[in-house]
């Protein structure tokens, strides 16, 4: 099975939400939308999973148009941020019900509910409702109720943005097994690039309406194909700083703060302006190669984790984060030198397009 | 402004508790100093709630005192307390604008109005909303109108505490970013008492100079990040701080030695005889892989998160996670050693300091 | 949210529609034929154009009656939506009591309305009703069949008893909404107790409050049964409200042409007023919202 898109765009009063998207989600295949609050992602699973229908383009499921099939009539399941239950019905109960609506035999729903129960691990509180159970529980019978039915499509919407931060990396953790366990195409939307990273799968970044950029995960991740696509998947936000290209030499930054590089892993690519863009963790405080960038900063903040300090910083009126290992005392206000690897450093032409991925995704 | 001081507090939601069990905060004796950052983080459940509604005047404990300097306001309600308090969801009046918004603390004290201009025409510089200062409140987003709630918070300079309650959970989170560095940026300009309750590690840990972590109705560690991550007083501060947690492994722990069942490792300092269950509790971070000698284990899944990758394993039937750089190459015959002074050890859950050598 | 487009729904809602034209269209388009035609029964009709509406237009009978209806509708909402609200606030937010005050509250909404009447007719009068009596004994030379002022008093003091409620309710539905963070934030920011009101509360009420006067004009405008039953439109005309006129008229006197002109005016009076008082609510809305 699969799920194609192609050219879907939906125009609700004058206003695009999805711009035309092609799409091609696999069979048994974990797709993240990562995008932040209001770039499309829910507009997109409603149009996947039949809710509503798109102003422009199809949608295919294993070759046939399923384009104006209401949602009841595909085999789709949805899972939202909110944990919808049957509040008066028991685990067991809110299990069973997608089954009983399809009028299934006693003996087989009641031996896929408790299957699925055990996967999800719910089988000690299949008698309890919902209410009595924790939140993580909660989206557990909920995902145990999408699951239960066998549908071909699970869209999950934000499933865990609601929960505890360490039910979260509990679920994020078994997710991708549950997944792995049901075969389904599963699509899930988050904010968080680091619960897309955890996932794996594909990742689709979204950002205003439009996918910027689908493929395995790790390789979105390490080589996004424009600057829009850097930001998205980028948490703490990726750093920017203007360049140029000329004579060989690569220069970052302007006026008095300029650092300059041999062209070597920019030596492909044409003289000219450019973005460059680097993800904050390849900032470091030590110069620790001979051919190292170094930025002149003025540190407005640190924030120390406890084995690792961020840092924000100002250089040249843009505003910079750096995530270092360990504990850096470091007061506001202070100059500090920030040392980047220029492997590490992507390059965007004028119009944002990658021009030139940075060398270490490469040798990756 | 004051220090804030919880004195053999307890509270419990029954009437007549008959045991410790039934008390949702067991009881604690605390300071908070003047003008401290401070985050209170546990899971759901773990009392930190009630205790922030203790100390906001919504709950009266049951036993206890709360003083605010020198002043008892166990019984002051919320009103008569002098604090200031942003909500999980923003809080906004909608039918007022931005401006009327922030005024609305200060023109209910009755302040001069051209105190109140000058100290909203502040706030709105720091909080960046300037622009929108004449629009009404409504029309705005989720990341807008919390901003309102923290500068509304943050309008009074006359205030004993602000209080946050979990108030990044809707936010995006490229924008939790700028409100959290302008929340420290606002703790250092004004010198307020802060109390940051939150479920998330990060948020807590980069908000606070000192974190209280709570679990199940009891503080078990109040610390600076540091010493939450490199020395954690329980267990449960251990799993809860840092992810993933950190790995506790059985073990018999013996002078400098600790015997486990993979192998022998070499600890930081001598530890005395040790009664109940001994574990050794090891950070994934200090966690190092290797082909030389070390103890044997067998990889079962790698998670790549961008910046590291985190590789689960086992070690003699026991899971242990490590932190692998971004770029490592894992050996094929993988075997771990751990860095000697960051091996923590517990004796039933509770950490045991090491004599020094 | 948008909703799914799917067209089969028409389907669902066509025996409404049809239903709907026998009970509304029809009637009323007969109504509409009426209107422009003279007829003395037995199906003959010769067309008379617009000259009942002119006649209607120009009769002091209808004009008096309006007056009436939209001064009774006036003070009815200025006491019941007040009262309504201030009812609603005080209401208590739960455990038993909030149960008990809205069986309490529902009571008068379940009773029908000759039945209201009945009840008011009886209570009021000075020898076997309660309220009537009382006052007559305490030296008030209390009689509604009699003066005018008296009646409008009772009736307007029934219809409060009646509605009041409907009012409460729905705010009281409204305030129940409002997290409890607003009023704990309110306290923290020493807003006072009008400000609660006027910031936090009144604005939640605000759509519900629509509802009610939109609800409260409509059916004070029309009404019929209860001062129908308790003065009978009397003393003289003093309580005779556009829909007891416009019984009298058509079923009294047989006056068809301009009982109907008449009701096709009444019709749209009523909905002008509430279209106009919808839309200026609602663009309010928007404007504030930008």
């Amino acid at each position: 099975m699969a799920l194609a898109l192609e050219g879907v765009t939906r125009v609700v009063r004058g206003r695009t939400h999805v711009h035309p998207t092609d799409l091609v989600l696999g069979k048994g295949t974990m797709n993240v939308l990562l995008g932040p609050t209001l770039s499309g992602k829910t507009s997109l699973m409603r149009l996947m999973a039949g809710l509503d229908r798109p102003t422009r383009g199809r949608i295919l499921w294993d070759g046939a148009e399923v384009t104006g099939v209401p949602v009841q009539r595909r085999r789709v399941a949805m899972v939202y941020q909110q944990f919808i239950n049957y509040p008066t019905l028991s685990v067991y109960e809110n299990i069973a019900s997608p089954l009983r609506l399809l009028g299934r035999s006693k003996a087989e729903i009641d031996r896929a509910t408790r299957e699925t129960a055990e996967m999800l691990r719910l089988t000690p509180m299949l008698d309890r409702k919902p209410l009595e159970l924790s939140g993580g529980q909660q989206q557990r019978c909920a995902l145990a109720r999408a699951l239960v039915k066998g549908a071909g499509l699970v869209l999950l919407d934000e499933p865990l943005a609601n929960l505890d931060y360490k039910l979260r990396e509990e679920l994020r953790v078994e997710i991708p097994r549950i997944f792995e366990a049901s075969g389904a195409i599963f699509v899930y939307a988050t904010t968080e690039p680091e619960e897309a990273l955890l996932l794996g799968g594909n990742t689709a970044t979204l950002w205003e309406g439009r996918v910027t950029q689908f493929g395995p995960t790790a390789h979105v991740y390490r080589r996004p194909c424009d600057a829009t696509t850097a930001r998205v998947f980028s948490d703490p936000p990726m750093n920017f700083v203007a360049c140029r290209k000329e004579r060989g030499r690569v220069s970052f930054g302007a006026g008095a703060a300029t650092a300059t590089a041999a062209a070597g892993p920019f030596a492909a690519i044409p003289d000219g302006r450019y973005l460059a863009g680097f993800r904050p963790n390849h900032l470091d405080l030590v110069r620790r190669s001979g051919d190292a960038l170094g930025f002149d900063c003025a540190l407005t903040a640190s924030e120390i984790t406890g084995s690792e300090t961020f840092l924000h910083a100002r250089h040249d009126g843009e505003a910079w984060v750096g995530l270092l290992k360990g504990v850096h005392e470091l007061g506001a206000g202070a100059a500090v030198t920030l040392w980047l690897d220029p492997a590490h450093v992507y390059l965007f032409d004028a119009g944002g397009r990658l021009a030139a991925p940075a060398a270490y995704a490469m040798a990756a | 402004m004051a220090r804030i001081t919880l004195s053999r507090l307890a509270h419990s939601y029954l009437p007549n508790p008959a045991d410790e069990a039934q008390f949702a905060l067991k009881e604690m004796t605390h300071v908070w100093r003047d003008g401290g950052a401070y985050a209170l983080l546990g899971a759901s459940g773990c009392g930190k709630t009630t205790l922030l509604n203790i100390i906001s005047g919504l709950l009266r404990p049951s036993q206890g005192r709360v003083l605010f300097g020198e002043t008892d306001v166990t019984d002051l309600p919320t009103e008569a307390r002098d604090i200031a308090q942003v909500f999980q969801f923003p809080v906004v009046y909608d039918t007022m604008t931005v401006r009327e918004n922030l005024a609305f603390p200060l023109r209910n004290r009755g302040k001069a109005p051209g105190y109140i201009a000058a100290r909203v025409a502040e706030i709105a510089a720091m909080i960046g909303m300037e622009a929108v200062l004449d629009r009404k409140a409504r029309g705005l987003t989720a990341d807008a109108k919390q901003k309102i709630s923290l500068g509304r918070g943050m309008v009074r300079e006359d205030v004993n505490a602000i209080l946050f309650d979990e108030p990044l959970t809707v936010i995006d989170p490229h924008m939790k970013w700028e409100l959290r560095t302008q929340l420290k940026a606002l703790h250092r300009q004004f010198g307020h008492t802060m109390i940051y309750v939150t479920h998330d590690q990060t948020e807590a840990l980069t908000f606070a100079d000192q974190v209280v972590v709570m679990h199940d109705g009891r503080v078990v560690q109040t610390g600076t990040p540091e010493e939450l991550f490199e020395a954690p007083a329980h267990t449960f501060v251990g799993y809860f701080i840092g992810s993933p947690g950190m790995n506790l492994l059985d073990a018999r722990v013996e002078g400098r030695r600790a015997h486990l069942r993979g192998g022998t490792v070499e600890l930081g300092a001598a530890y005395p005889a040790l009664e109940g269950r001994v574990r050794i509790g090891i950070r994934p971070e200090y966690v190092a892989l290797t082909e030389g000698p070390g103890l044997p284990v067998s990889i079962r899944r790698v998670e790549d998160v961008g910046r590291h990758r985190i590789v689960r394993a086992e070690l003699s039937g026991a899971p242990i996670d490590i932190v692998a750089e971004e770029g490592e190459r894992l050996p094929a015959e993988p075997r771990v050693v751990f860095a000697p002074e960051k091996i923590n050890v517990y004796a039933d859950d509770w950490r045991v300091e090491g004599e020094a050598a | 949210m948008e909703k799914t487009q799917n067209n089969r729904a028409w389907f669902l809602v066509l025996p409404m529609l049809v239903i709907v034209a026998f009970s509304a269209v029809i009637p009323l388009m007969t109504v509409v034929n009426y209107s422009v035609n003279d007829t003395f029964g037995r199906n003959e009709f010769f067309w008379a154009g617009l000259e009942w509406f002119d006649e209607t237009l120009r009769s002091e009978r209808l004009w008096s009656a309006l007056g009436r209806n939209a001064l009774f509708s006036a003070i009815i909402l200025a006491i019941e939506v007040p009262l309504g609200i201030f009812v609603a606030l005080h209401m208590p937010k739960k455990g038993f009591w909030a149960s008990f005050c809205l069986v309490v509250m529902a009571l008068p909404l379940l009773v029908p309305f000759n039945v209201v009447g009945t009840i008011w007719q009886i209570f009021a009068r000075t020898d076997i009703g309660l309220l009537g009596h009382t006052l007559w004994s305490l030296g008030i030379d209390y009689n509604y069949t009699a003066n005018p002022l008296h009646a409008w008093l009772t009736i307007i003091v029934m219809d409060v008893w009646h509605w009041t409620s409907l009012v409460a309710l729905l705010c009281y539905a409204a305030l129940q909404s409002i997290p409890e963070a607003y009023y704990q934030a309110a306290k923290i920011d020493q807003a006072s107790r009008w400000k609660v009101f006027r910031y936090i509360e009144l604005p939640k009420m605000k759509g519900v409050l629509v509802i009610a006067i939109l609800l409260r004009f409509m059916d004070s405008f029309m009404i019929y049964t209860e001062p129908f039953v308790v003065t009978g439109g009397g003393p003289g005309n003093s309580t005779t409200f556009l829909s007891i006129d416009l019984v009298k008229m058509a079923v009294g006197q047989f006056d068809l042409g301009p009982a109907a002109a008449f009701s096709i005016m009444y019709f749209l009076v009523i909905l002008l007023v509430s279209w106009v008082f919808y839309t200026v609510m609602t663009n309010m809305d928007k404007e504030e919202g930008v």
